[in-house]
């Protein structure tokens, strides 16, 4: 154990690179610099874009969950009125393109071919059979449905532990509709549960979600026939990956692609992807040589877009009477859906160390069974894992307490890494570099009044009252900034998880950032420039922020993952750092000078001992590129890139406390009280945290209580749209209790940790921990997602009633 | 996403939308505020010939008053329903279940009488009208008008007494006079979404009893339901907890709730008793 504490020297390490007296931007509650133009609809989103003699595409898509495709005859469409053409998927030689999966989760893994179109079995309703190319997109429409298909149907696979019996394939050719198995254990669980005193399991369900992103996706790809160029512009996170992925899936040469992502209206990972539209729209284009655009309905999306979480948790822990957790055993069942996207195998993955979150045991044991049904795709959906695995952790934790008898705080405080304990290496491997759980849990506890709302609760539960409050927790962690390279290696991920950076400093002294990654709603444009701001002493106004186009900013692996900040941020911040260094040198020509005596504060450079002597940061780039009178060898610009590889993941921590009245005569939950006390660590601009932390929140309670994808035994999704699929909106919603600690990061020179998941990692377990702590004196042990109203009530009536 | 074709028509008046709905044969359908119609039309579940827009006969709209009843255009927005101070003075009941009706946008483009002629049991109106012993102006071919009492114009699913020739043009609620109270309780997923069960409750009370009460059902059937036994057990009650709770557990008597995504059949039973008890205590001020 260590004497020193961490979080001050981080807080010494962060303040001598970045002077925090002189850094008046960051952590200043700026408004955001793009949403002028946002809110005044000055924008550009890929369905805006048109271009002279533009054809629009329609999908027609499977209505059986699995069949035989005996027949996919596309003729009678070319009749109709403003058709161009018409294709299966032979005819536009998409039979022989399988779209990608980058995480091959193991050796063995069964990664079967997944065509843009089906070729001779559908396997989902929604896969996708043939495309219709027309004038206008409502002649396109209209065609679709004359296309002549003949299905030959064959059993649908919904249920994931059926599906692992393989009485019915998904995939025939693969003999198998287990996609991977992929253990992994810290310590030695057999033997730390034979000395439990105390073994808790259970089953969770992590219900199916659908993302609803507020733009739905699209894509226009615009070729120059002539010079066999392309571009791409997609609603999407991932602009570079998606043109490598494109040149390697079609065989077009990467630098004939040029991938746009213009104004993109959220994604919370649905964007995370390679499509089969986007392949499509690719293909139309180069056979016809016209622009071509595909843009989703809602209804569309809801089966063609991926969806998310999905998986059935067995969980065990093992602990002594006292309290103290020995070990915890996860086995799961994650639903890959009839395909692999992009990384759908890796997700569940990504949770495998995750589920020990802050605690300390002595063994872990993880295994994770993907399974094949004949359902849309599951991918990555905020948070991508770690909601999953947050999940069942504070729920067993919940469990236990109950079981001993204890306060399920107390039980959590009784486990926690202490913050003198940091930097700890996890059960699971991870060093968590930085940690204050009990000055969150503190702050947190006093906003929730947590004593007096425990003293209503005895009294309601005493009284015997039809409404019962419950009280939930959940003491989250999380691993975000993905990812230092050699771990995505070490996890056969396909790519490393670095991020570039440049400055391009303006003659008359203005900033060009240009960044990697690829904002969707997150406020890049804003945080980037305060960053710059600081780091090059220039106004915030004089900053603009370059993104989202393969030609403007050509490197970057994009934006997931609460990595933007935590990876690109610092890349902004080290490529400042660089203009810097060279504009120090610039300076000491200038002011005739020995470099090691100038100094450079709040954009000036001056040397020490003589005040007089100092130039502005701007009449150095202004003799930078007049470079009359410049240092002798060196370069005549000040523009400097950096390409930043994490040394670790950051680990973002927090309380969230929840209280909720249940009506028992109805199953009505109701968030009476919900408190919020995160720590991302420092905080570039407190609004942003908010928006993401409230927003977040929201999309935890929405799969705590509202939301679910649901099939029927045939393989149609019955929440097909939004009248059946119910996202809350402000009107369903709590307010919210937010508030921060700020245990700086080591690991970056800002000490930031990232907050875009956090609050949809922390907030379903809180939410439900209560609903059930509600529900304790009914010997209610647990509620499936989402808890409605009748899931409550159900869960109330199995149970036998009150004790 | 994108209707069918179709030939639209818009009538100037309520003859003119009786002879297009007429020459456009057995598949002309009438369009209102398009709230039910556009999205089955968008979805591909419709396939119509021709729409009557009905939205601009002057004839259809705005409401007057008619001795001891209130007349409503049936293409009067939910929104003026809402801001009518005659709605608001003889029949407030109305104005409390159509506030609840998804959301303001729908709201200002759909039409009352389109709400009650769709008969989906799901929506608001039609259990409303029904414990209000509403009568629908129904106008048929060659101008001929004719009466239907609420009880009679509900026949099932999405269907009621409208001949295909016919269209609803006004709807005819009786004052209910002093001494009466009113709730409508409605349970639903989000606030914008259908009701799984909802209860209209019109309660006039007498020295501190209960000395008659209507009740309508939403969603416990294929039609709006009359709770006749929960309306018999409450006259002469006590206004209180118990003796409602007791009157009310008839509730789900002579109903045939759906099964579906909102709601199993048995859960829907039980809502309705709970919720008869808190609308019928609410509208009765205990």
């Amino acid at each position: 154990m260590s004497e020193i504490d961490p979080g001050a020297v981080a807080t010494e390490l962060a303040s001598e690179v970045s002077e925090p007296d002189a850094s008046p931007e960051i952590g200043r509650r700026r408004l955001r610099k793009e949403d002028t133009r946002l809110v005044t609809g000055q924008t550009q989103w890929t369905d805006n874009i048109q271009f002279p003699g533009m054809l629009h595409i329609s999908v027609l898509r499977s209505p059986m969950a699995h069949a035989k495709l005996t027949r996919v005859n596309v003729a009678p469409a070319l009749e109709r009125p403003g058709v161009l053409a018409a294709y299966n998927a032979r005819d536009l030689g998409a039979d022989g393109i399988g779209l990608p999966c980058a995480w091959p989760v193991t050796a063995d893994m069964k990664h079967p071919n997944h065509p843009p179109l089906a070729v001779d079995e559908v396997r989902y309703v929604g896969d996708a059979v043939a495309v219709v190319v027309a004038r206008d997109r409502y002649a396109a429409a209209d065609a679709l449905e004359a296309i002549e298909v003949d299905y030959e149907p064959l059993p649908p696979v919904i249920d994931m532990e059926s599906a692992l019996g393989d009485e019915t394939l998904v995939h025939a050719d693969l003999g198998t509709n287990r996609c991977f198995t992929w253990p992994f254990a810290g310590g030695d669980y057999d033997a730390v549960v034979k000395d439990a005193e105390v073994v808790v399991k259970r089953r969770f369900l992590q219900q199916r979600l659908i993302p609803n992103a507020m733009e739905p996706r699209a894509v226009v790809v615009a070729p120059i026939g002539a010079s066999e160029e392309y571009t791409v512009y997609s609603a999407t996170q991932i602009p570079h990956i998606l043109r490598l992925m494109l040149a390697m899936v079609t065989g077009i040469p990467e630098h004939k692609i040029r991938v746009v992502a213009p104004d993109v209206g959220g994604g919370f990972g649905s964007k995370l992807n390679v499509y089969a539209e986007e392949v499509l729209a690719l293909l139309v284009a180069k056979k016809l040589g016209r622009p071509v655009k595909w843009t989703e309905s809602r209804s569309e999306g809801y089966q063609a877009t991926i969806h998310g979480r999905d998986q059935i948790q067995d969980i065990e822990v093992a602990a002594t009477k006292d309290g103290t957790l020995l070990g915890l055993k996860v086995e799961l069942m994650a639903d890959m859906g009839a395909y692999l996207q992009l990384v759908t195998p890796g997700v569940p993955l990504l949770g495998a160390f995750m589920f020990n979150s802050i605690y300390k045991m002595q063994a872990y044991s993880f295994t994770c069974h993907g399974v094949f049904t004949t359902k849309t795709p599951t991918d990555a959906y905020r948070g991508a894992g770690r909601p999953e695995a947050t999940f069942g952790v504070e729920r067993i934790m919940d469990e236990l307490a109950a079981e001993l008898g204890v306060d399920p705080m107390e039980l959590r405080r009784k486990n926690w890494i202490t913050h003198e304990e940091f930097p700890y290496t996890t059960i699971a491997g991870l060093t968590y570099d930085s940690g204050n759980y009990e000055a969150a849990t503190e702050k947190a506890m006093e906003l929730f009044d947590y004593d007096g709302l425990r003293r209503e609760q005895e009294k309601r539960r005493t009284d015997k009252d039809p409404v019962q409050l419950g009280i939930g927790i959940s003491t989250y962690t999380e691993m975000c900034g993905l990812a230092p390279s050699r771990v995505l290696g070490q996890l056969s991920y396909g790519a490393g998880g670095w991020e570039a950076a440049s400055i391009r400093m303006l003659p008359t002294g203005k900033v060009e950032v240009v960044t990697g990654t690829s904002p969707h709603g997150q406020g890049h444009v804003t945080a980037w420039s305060q960053i710059a701001a600081d780091a090059l002493g220039v106004p915030f106004e004089d900053v603009e922020v370059v993104h989202g186009d393969t030609r403007a900013a050509p490197q970057g692996m994009d934006t997931y993952g609460s990595r933007s900040l935590v990876v690109g941020g610092i890349a902004v911040h080290l490529a400042c750092q660089k203009v810097i260094d060279k504009a120090r040198r610039v300076a000491a020509h200038l002011l005739e000078a020995a470099e090691g005596d100038v100094e450079f504060s709040g954009g000036v450079f001056s040397v020490k001992g003589s005040p007089e002597a100092s130039l502005p940061i701007q009449q150095v780039v202004l003799a930078t590129f007049a470079s009359h009178n410049f240092p002798e060898g060196m370069e005549p610009t000040l523009n400097s890139d950096y390409v930043l590889d994490p040394e670790n993941f950051s680990f973002p921590h927090g309380t969230h406390l929840c209280a909720v009245e249940v009506d028992t005569e109805t199953g009505w939950t109701k968030i009476r009280k919900y408190v919020a006390v995160d720590d991302v660590g420092n905080v570039v601009n407190p609004i942003i945290v908010e928006g993401q932390v409230h927003g977040g929140i929201a999309q935890g309670v929405a799969q705590a209580l509202f939301e679910e994808a649901r099939y029927d035994a045939d393989g149609n999704l019955t929440t097909g749209s939004m009248v059946d699929y119910y996202v809350p909106s402000a009107s369903d919603l709590p307010r919210y209790t937010t508030d921060r600690t700020e245990t700086p990061a080591t690991s970056n020179p800002l000490g930031v940790k990232g907050v875009g998941e956090a609050g949809t990692i922390a907030s379903t377990p809180a939410v439900v921990n209560a609903v059930i702590d509600a529900l304790r004196p009914f010997g209610v042990q647990d509620v499936p997602m989402p808890c409605s109203p009748e899931n409550v009530w159900r869960s109330i009536q199995t149970a036998g009633g009150a004790s | 996403m994108i209707p069918p074709e179709f030939e639209y028509v818009r009538a100037g008046s309520v003859d003119e939308a009786l002879g297009a709905l007429s020459s456009g044969g057995e598949d002309a359908k009438l369009l209102a505020g398009g709230q039910s119609l556009i999205p089955l039309l968008r979805l591909r579940l419709a396939y119509p010939t021709t729409l009557v827009d009905v939205s601009d006969v002057a004839d259809m709209r705005g409401v007057r008053e008619d001795g001891d009843a209130i007349v409503v255009g049936a293409a009067t927005t939910h929104a003026e329903v809402i801001g009518d101070p005659l709605v608001n003075a003889h029949a407030p009941l109305v104005v409390l279940a159509t506030q609840t009706v998804a959301d303001r946008q729908v709201r200002h483009r759909g039409t009352f009488g389109g709400s009650l002629a769709h008969a989906d049991p799901a929506g608001d109106l039609p259990a409303v009208a029904t414990a209000l012993d509403a009568s629908f102006v129904v106008a048929g071919a060659g101008g001929a008008r004719r009466t239907v009492p609420a009880s009679e114009f509900f026949l099932d699913y999405l269907q009621t007494a409208l001949q295909p020739d016919e269209m609803l043009v006004e709807v005819r609620l009786p004052k209910l006079g002093d001494g009466w109270g009113f709730h409508y309780e409605k349970f639903h997923r989000v606030a914008q979404a259908w009701a799984i069960v909802g209860v209209a409750a019109a309660v006039r009370r007498s020295n501190g009893s209960i000395a008659e009460a209507r009740v309508g059902l939403t969603n416990m059937g294929p039609r709006p339901v009359r709770a006749s036994a929960v309306e018999s057990a409450l006259a002469g009650v006590a206004a209180d907890e118990a003796s409602v709770g007791a009157a009310a557990a008839h509730a789900d008597e002579g109903t045939d709730p759906p099964a579906d995504l909102g709601g199993q059949a048995d859960y829907r039973r039980h809502l309705a008793r709970v919720l008869t008890r808190r609308a019928v205590l609410a509208a009765a001020g205990t």
